[in-house]
């Protein structure tokens, strides 16, 4: 191999990552995402409770807590929580799905962020209504950003 | 894949109970690179099941926005005597299982 193509491909192989981190670094709305999973029925804020540290100092591992207040029985209870994000670059982050057996609608697990943002998580009830709150987060330290 | 669960042994009749799991998995992005610049191919669990004597009790879809060696912890309540089964597989293929049964008095 001649020594300027080395220098190119290796030029090209650094230059390569920036490319993606640039393409990275913005905001996607949620809203279709959200449109996706209520079907077009009312979005209402409250019910929810979702906890993250209003700090992190790395978004390779955040700690999450997520709760919705119902009674979990058999006529009344939370099907399903989304997490989704506005920065990661998959904004669907997690899905569960509950049922009256859970007891208790709560959820706590480590997420990863890629950037400062607002993380939102919906609940769908069994009633069909859909719930909704956020949380914002600053990030020192970006999960997903560290290639080199 | 090596996953060690905390589920309590034993509990009361109607009790709600904490279960929690913890496995170790990179739950690999897919956008990071190696040393040569080459991508590291995405591999995450997708999908996690818990089931009580073949009955649902949480399902969960995971994706890279979940932290490497992914933790969960959710609730239900003991109503019988029984055994846990934990279910999940990542983008490979690979399946995983861990059980435990509990007491119900």
């Amino acid at each position: 191999m001649k020594r300027r193509h080395f220098l190119a491909g290796a030029a090209g192989a650094l230059m390569a990552p920036a490319l993606p981190r640039q393409a990275r670094a913005q905001y996607n709305s949620i809203e279709p995402l959200v449109r996706a999973i209520t079907g077009g029925a009312p979005l209402r804020q409250g019910r929810v409770t979702l906890e993250l540290p209003q700090l992190a100092d790395n978004g390779n591992s955040v700690p999450m807590r997520v709760s919705v207040a119902s009674p979990m029985t058999a006529a009344d209870y939370v099907k399903s929580i989304h997490l989704l994000s506005e920065r990661n670059p998959v904004p669907r982050m997690a899905t569960f799905h509950l049922g009256p057996r859970a007891g208790r609608a709560e959820i706590r697990s480590r997420v990863r962020l890629a950037g400062s943002q607002r993380v939102t998580a919906v609940a769908e009830l069994s009633d069909g209504s859909f719930w909704s709150a956020s949380a914002q987060v600053v990030v020192t330290l970006s999960a997903c950003m560290d290639e080199s | 894949m090596v996953a060690r669960l905390q589920i309590p042994k034993e509990a009361r009749r109607g009790a709600l109970i904490e279960l929690r799991i913890v496995i170790q998995h990179p739950m690999e992005t897919g956008y990071r690179h190696d040393e040569i610049g080459r991508v590291i191919a995405r591999n995450v669990i997708t999908s996690l099941v818990c089931k009580f004597d073949g009955a649902e009790v949480f399902r969960a879809e995971l994706s890279p926005g979940i932290a490497a060696n992914p933790y969960l912890q959710f609730y239900t309540v003991a109503e019988a005597s029984g055994e846990f089964e934990f279910a999940w597989i990542d983008d490979q293929g690979k399946q995983g299982s861990e059980r435990q049964s509990i007491v119900v008095r």
